[in-house]
């Protein structure tokens, strides 16, 4: 390929003008004729047998419509997501306090919540279990299955057991971190139109338009051609809109099935924070073993998550975090083992990172202890042990030349100056105010896309259609979140066809016009829909050279030089013609100007017995370095400057990027030192942005970010995945920066002062 | 408790530049005011109690949490919400488009409230320092955007 046009660049994004003049339309700026409002009745306790539900009382509202149960369910009352465990309204049992037990419809919103206040549910409370490491017990009660086991996977390389006793240095340690709410700014919500076929169009605020066909399908007892799913703007997901949107769209349509009108449902915070997905909590304890000279030998992990009261997407994240339990690391001899165990509490799902950032806290924690047992820096620790093309993973994959990792870690120590830092310990002693500096280092590796547990799922179709005034229209099947999608993949589409950036649109995702092309998630869109986008546009572009080719001819062009194509315009021999007049031309010679295209990832050869095979097609990387000032007194830490590296294949857009970097980081950061969900008695206390904090713009670090980019040929113009992989290092690293500042080893997330404060006076 | 008659009240005030006069809900928010009774659904709602700034509007030049508000409260003042939002000369705000070149949008849920809170602070001290618009934007949550990029958007929008 010769030089790029689009891609490569910092364009504008698509989307901004819509979003800075308030004009663009989420799911509840959409209005409807006739449309109701629905709002969910939850269970107040954590584990219930329910015995009547009634709305005797709640009739007495003004604008009261009526009460949806199970019984309205005309399909199979079971949601289809990975376990198939999760009713879409319970019938007997209400398995943590926040589940939606029945639906109220009114006239207004306010009058729906203040009816679904009044509605008695009867129930007797059944015994629960609130913490994961008691469900695992054997004698525990048994609230899922047999065992309480969602699901479990292992590892298993070498001879561990050997290998630690012949290790020469050999460090263990056990390690916990807590819920992440995703606090996408938005709400979770959906409306569901009823159309006159006896189908249903339902507007959902959501990463994966398709998920949701799949439920509202299934609530509604439908064939999948009368169920139209369109996304909304969506005001953030960060995995939050992964799954649990069909659970509301399913909701919203069972109501306006029931009625025959569109109805809205909309969540307020409070019961966002309740009932939707968050990140597991996790629990780990590792131990890693080294030979004399500082090479790993050995890597023992025992992982536990969380799940809370149904499997949803418990199983694939926890396989995620499994993959990448040991770190990016060369290990001979391995033995992993990981459960996500049930619980009375909120279900856990898919949040960026998915399964790796508890384990990687974990791991790269413990690296760090490792190094200084042994002496060494702990760059230079890493460094010796580090993933290079060539090199297996735990699993047995061999690394391809698309791995920069060590370069990752030399570019963010030198930016960083952690040898000046750390070698000369003037510079991070206290200071008389009591203050002490620190550096911290972390190293990680991300498989992109959904891998040997998602195989299934991971294909996406695109559709390219040129209008007659050439201006193009992309539909994909993956979505716009905030992430920039629409963009990338309009430069994408742009690229391929050399048409101007301006003239190419991508829609917001319509579940009608483009196949099942699984989630938006795991950072896999650029890859998957672009290199869906460039399958479609390839017969297009063509068409479209050909033509141009033959209009320079009759321009008079010399045909002895080749035709080049950039930004729109295709030359050759002095003459030149756009793209426009090229499109034109196509329309009267009566081209197809439409394709299809689509894109399946490459096969994997994974294991799930002994956890061996390549568990992903290719893989991003990042390093991370955190500076942090940590106030002897109180324990409160500050964290000044994150430095990041990352090897995320070939950049689309260079500005979007770095936003999702820094995005990425702060996210990271906040969860690693504020973010405190507290249940008591099965009950969670703070669902709220005033007792559980989210970082502001005051707690902002400063961001160095620099992006290697390793081509991948298997991605669209070489790039591999960027969503997720900046969030995954930054925890430990600020773990990692306190130690180093005043010597405070915290093994649990978040970090708080409180804790920071024990192991000082320890 | 919901009442079963519910008391309306008949609000004038300036919104965006136009005389407002309207029979509404006593019982209405200022955002539902907003949002249901004037249809202008630019302002967000992320919290619906005073916590993440996405429902911010300017009332009197201020900036202010459109939820924490009851309507019967603007009675008489001046209201701007992010429809009314322009440059000087018609067409987009400064700030606006700011935010558009430094990359200060992603999923976009916040701007509205970063916009006017940034407004906001520009018409009190049109030489805001960094420091002025890290502490006066500590009201409003960004999820996505890591801040940086919000940030250096208001600083390249004063003096415009
Ligand atoms: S909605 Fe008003 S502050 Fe959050
Ligand atoms: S851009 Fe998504 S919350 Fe700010």
């Amino acid at each position: 390929m010769d030089k790029l046009s689009f891609v490569g660049k910092s364009l504008p994004r698509k989307d901004a003008l819509i979003k800075v003049t308030g004009r663009a339309a989420y799911a509840d700026d959409r209005e409807f004729a006739g449309m109701l409002y629905a709002a969910a009745v939850r269970s107040p306790r954590p584990r219930i047998k329910i015995l009547a539900i009634s709305d005797a009382k709640a009739r007495g509202i003004p604008g009261y419509v009526t009460l949806v149960t199970y019984k309205d369910i005309k399909g199979v009352n079971k949601w289809p997501v990975v376990m198939q465990d999760y009713p879409f309204l319970p019938e007997k049992e209400a398995r943590f306090a926040g589940e939606t037990v029945a639906l109220v419809v009114a006239q207004t919103a306010a009058a729906a919540k203040a009816a679904a206040r009044l509605v008695e549910v009867k129930y007797r409370e059944l015994p629960f279990i609130e913490d994961p490491l008691k469900a695992l017990e054997k004698d525990s009660i048994k609230i899922y299955g047999k065992d309480n086991i969602i699901s479990s996977f292992v590892i298993k390389k070498g001879a561990v057991d050997k290998a630690f006793d012949n290790a020469a240095y050999v460090v263990e340690g056990e390690f916990s971190t807590n819920y992440q709410v995703h606090a996408y700014l938005e709400t979770q919500g959906a409306i569901a139109v009823p159309e006159t076929d006896g189908g249903v169009t339902v507007h959902s605020s959501t990463q994966c338009p398709f998920y949701i066909l799949d439920a509202v399908a299934a609530a509604l007892g439908l064939p999948y051609h009368k169920v139209k799913i369109l996304q909304t703007v969506t005001g953030g997901g960060f995995g939050g809109k992964e799954d649990v949107p069909a659970l509301v769209a399913s909701h919203a349509a069972l109501c306006a099935a029931k009625t025959g009108r569109p109805v809205k449902l909309i969540y307020g915070r409070k019961e966002d924070f309740q009932s939707m997905s968050k990140r597991h909590p996790g629990w780990a304890r590792v131990a890693y073993g080294a030979d004399k000279k500082g090479r790993l030998t050995a890597c023992r992990v025992k992982y536990v998550l969380d799940g809370g009261a149904y499997a949803t997407l418990s199983p694939i994240v926890l396989w995620r975090g499994t993959v990448h339990a040991a770190g990016p690391y060369k290990i001979a001899n391995v033995s992993i083992e990981t459960y996500a165990a049930a619980t009375n509490k909120v279900p856990c799902g898919a949040f960026r990172g998915f399964g790796q950032p508890q384990i990687c806290f974990a791991q790269e924690s413990l690296i760090d202890e490792l190094a200084a047992k042994i002496g060494m820096d702990p760059v230079e620790f890493r460094l010796k042990n580090m993933l290079a093309p060539g090199d297996k993973t735990v699993t047995g994959q061999k690394i391809n030349s698309s791995c920069g990792l060590k370069e990752l870690v030399r570019t963010v120590r030198k930016r960083s100056g952690w040898d000046k830092k750390t070698q000369n310990s003037k510079l991070k002693t206290q200071n008389s105010a009591g203050i002490a500096r620190g550096l911290g280092f972390s190293a990680t590796y991300y498989g992109v896309g959904l891998g040997a547990k998602g195989r299934y799922l991971d294909r996406a179709g695109a559709l390219v259609n040129i209008y007659k005034d050439s201006s193009v229209c992309v539909n994909v099947g993956n979505t716009e979140m905030g992430q920039g999608a629409l963009t990338v993949l309009a430069q994408i589409a742009a690229e391929t066809l050399n048409a101007p950036y301006e003239s190419v649109r991508v829609e917001e995702v319509d579940t009608s016009k483009v196949p099942d092309s699984g989630p938006t998630v795991a950072s896999r869109t650029t890859l998957m829909s672009g290199n869906a986008i460039i399958d479609a546009a390839g017969p297009l572009r063509e068409r479209i050279f050909k033509t141009a080719f033959d209009l320079l001819v009759l321009k008079g062009a010399r045909a002895s030089g080749p035709m080049t194509a950039a930004r729109g315009v295709f030359s050759m021999g002095g003459k030149s013609v756009t793209f426009r007049e090229v499109t034109a031309e196509c329309w009267n010679r009566r081209h197809k100007m439409s394709e299809q295209g689509w894109y399946a990832a490459p096969r994997t050869t994974f294991k799930m017995e002994d956890g061996q095979g390549d568990a992903y097609v290719i893989y991003s990387y990042s390093a991370d370095a955190a500076e942090v000032e940590v106030d002897l007194k109180t324990g409160v830490t500050k964290v000044l400057k994150i430095w990041a590296a990352y090897d995320v294949g070939k950049i689309v857009n260079p500005r979007l990027a770095t936003g999702q970097a820094q995005g990425g980081i702060l996210q990271g950061m906040s969860w690693a030192l504020y973010e405190n969900l507290v249940y008591k008695n099965g009950i969670m206390v703070n669902p709220n942005f005033t007792d559980y904090v989210l970082a502001t713009t005051a707690d902002k670090p400063e961001y160095d970010i620099t992006f290697l980019e390793k081509p991948y040929a298997g991605g669209p113009y070489k790039a591999k995945g960027m969503g997720e992989v900046p969030l995954i290092g930054v925890a430990p690293a600020v773990a990692n920066a306190i130690a180093n500042a005043c010597g405070a080893r915290v093994r649990s997330v978040p970090l708080l002062p409180e804790k920071v404060w024990k192991e000082l006076k320890k | 408790m919901h009442n079963s008659k519910t008391s309306s009240f008949s609000l004038h005030c300036l919104v965006n530049g136009r005389k407002i006069e309207r029979e509404i809900p006593s019982s209405h928010s200022l955002i539902d005011f907003i949002r249901l009774d004037l249809g202008l659904k630019g302002t967000k709602e992320g919290c619906g109690e005073g916590e993440c700034g996405a429902c911010m509007v300017l009332l009197d030049g201020k900036a202010v949490n459109s939820c924490l508000m009851m309507a019967v409260q603007i009675e008489g003042r001046e209201l701007i919400t992010i429809e009314g939002i322009k440059g000087k000369a018609g067409g987009l705000h400064p700030l606006q488009k700011t935010f558009m070149a430094e990359g200060a949008v992603q999923c976009g849920f916040c701007t509205p409230g970063f916009i006017i809170a940034s407004e906001a602070l520009l018409r009190r001290k049109p030489k805001a320092t960094l420091e002025d618009i890290k502490l006066e934007l500590t009201g409003n949550l960004c999820r996505c955007t890591g801040y940086e990029k919000v940030l250096s958007a208001v600083e390249k929008a004063i003096g415009k």
